[in-house]
């Protein structure tokens, strides 16, 4: 079955649950989760692709179980983080990109092939022998999603991108999330992005609180921040 | 390293990585082990021209070379004072063209085929050396030192803010707080990038 599935899964840091039994099928093409700092949508993201294993519970990965086979769950998952810095591995922007592929052991010319473009899609062909860490903010969290794209996976979790950046950036980001092909799960701050999505979820103190087409799942979330 | 790649289609630019290294290396060490000031001008002269065949712009070559030239605008005055002007400019020829022939190198080659040459030098030992493991390290080691110098450069300034200047245990705990922070979260990239062994 293609999809995501959480199966009664819980995890907790210490004394206070993070998530606490969730059990959620998500088979829609773009679902949003939102929540306030601490209620666990970080941490039920980063179960999609293996980042943080469950205590109890199983998360299921177009039918792959992420404990067992967390890398070709990994290969099937990008993963997208809040700080594009922290993603950022090589010098400029066009080895990082091409830096993702080395584990898919491509022939030369189809990797080359694929950065570029890659590279063409998101708009970075200009800045491709730039050093990556002297791109503004909107440019780097571009070329995360650029070295995330480069490997074409099939669903692509993203936590929080657009947070550090400003509005025209923040814009600029949201448009190209929009654009993708893949499946998408994305944890925002910013509720305008998920406007359009096929399902928003909402958490609350590790629990899903709210679980709706947007206009419901926001209007529930707006309610319960005050 | 970090940064300085200037793209071309040169001679030297398409020469591949592990001959420059080989050469690099050759190089560097005639000139360390050679004292004669007309072959060191020769060598000198050898290596302008190779900056010229790599048309590189002098701007770029010449901030390579310009920290070196502070070095020995100190070190120059000392050597002439106590061992003569010969071993002075002995000294500065080797200094000079060691820091130009490296510039050139990381000036006409990606991070990325420095990696590739490693990884082929390695796999002779692959028995005993896991040469993708030491090509990712040294990837990290070059990233780590813009993450580092922005963590510095923050830390600084909200020291500052707070009035604490001068403190060192202002600068230290948030600096190395961070670094672990950003190691943490640069291991979680990787593995979510699929570099999970």
């Amino acid at each position: 079955m293609s999809g995501i599935v959480f199966d009664r899964v819980s995890h907790d840091f210490g004394a206070e649950p993070i998530v606490d039994d969730v059990s959620l099928v998500i088979d829609e093409r773009r679902v949003g989760i939102v929540g306030a700092n601490g209620s666990g949508k970080s941490t039920l993201a980063r179960m999609i692709n293996g980042l943080v294993t469950p205590k109890t519970g199983r998360v299921i990965v177009d039918d792959l179980d992420v404990a067992r086979r967390g890398r070709d769950v990994r290969r099937r998952v990008g993963f997208v983080f809040t700080n594009a810095d922290n993603q950022i591995v090589m010098p400029t922007v066009r080895e990082d990109v091409a830096f993702t592929l080395r584990r898919h052991r491509l022939p030369a010319e189809d990797a080359a092939a694929r950065v570029e473009a890659t590279l063409e899609r998101f708009g970075l062909m200009g800045l491709a022998d730039r050093p990556a860490h002297r791109l503004s903010g909107g440019q780097k969290q571009l070329l995360a999603l650029a070295s995330v794209l480069v490997a074409d996976p099939a669903i692509v979790v993203a936590d929080e991108p657009t947070t550090l950046l400003d509005a025209r950036n923040a814009r600029l980001v949201a448009d190209h999330f929009r654009a993708l092909d893949q499946r998408l799960v994305v944890v925002s701050h910013q509720l305008e992005l998920l406007e359009d999505f096929d399902r928003v979820i909402v958490m609350e103190s590790g629990r899903v609180v709210a679980d709706d087409e947007p206009a419901g799942a926001l209007a529930a979330y707006r309610s319960l921040i005050g | 390293m970090i940064g300085v790649f200037h793209p071309g289609d040169s001679l030297v630019h398409r020469a591949p990585a592990l001959l420059k290294l080989g050469l690099l290396a050759v190089l560097v060490t005639v000139v360390a082990v050679q004292s004669s000031l007309v072959v060191l001008g020769a060598a000198a002269a050898a290596t302008i021209v190779l900056f010229l065949v790599a048309r590189l712009p002098a701007r770029a070559a010449w901030r390579q070379i310009v920290p070196i030239l502070w070095v020995l605008a100190f070190a120059v005055p000392v050597q002439w004072l106590f061992s003569g002007w010969e071993s002075a400019a002995t000294m500065a020829f080797r200094l000079v063209i060691a820091v130009a022939l490296a510039a050139l190198y990381t000036l006409t080659t990606p991070v990325s085929a420095t990696l590739d040459a490693m990884q082929l030098l390695l796999r002779p030992l692959h028995r005993w050396v896991d040469a993708d493991r030491v090509g990712l390290a040294l990837a990290l080691a070059i990233r780590c030192v813009p993450l580092l110098a922005d963590i510095v450069r923050e830390v600084l300034e909200a020291r500052k803010a707070r009035g604490a200047e001068g403190s060192v245990m202002a600068l230290a705990v948030p600096v190395i707080v961070r670094a672990l922070r950003t190691a943490d979260h640069l291991g979680e990239a990787l593995v979510a990038r699929g570099f999970d062994d």
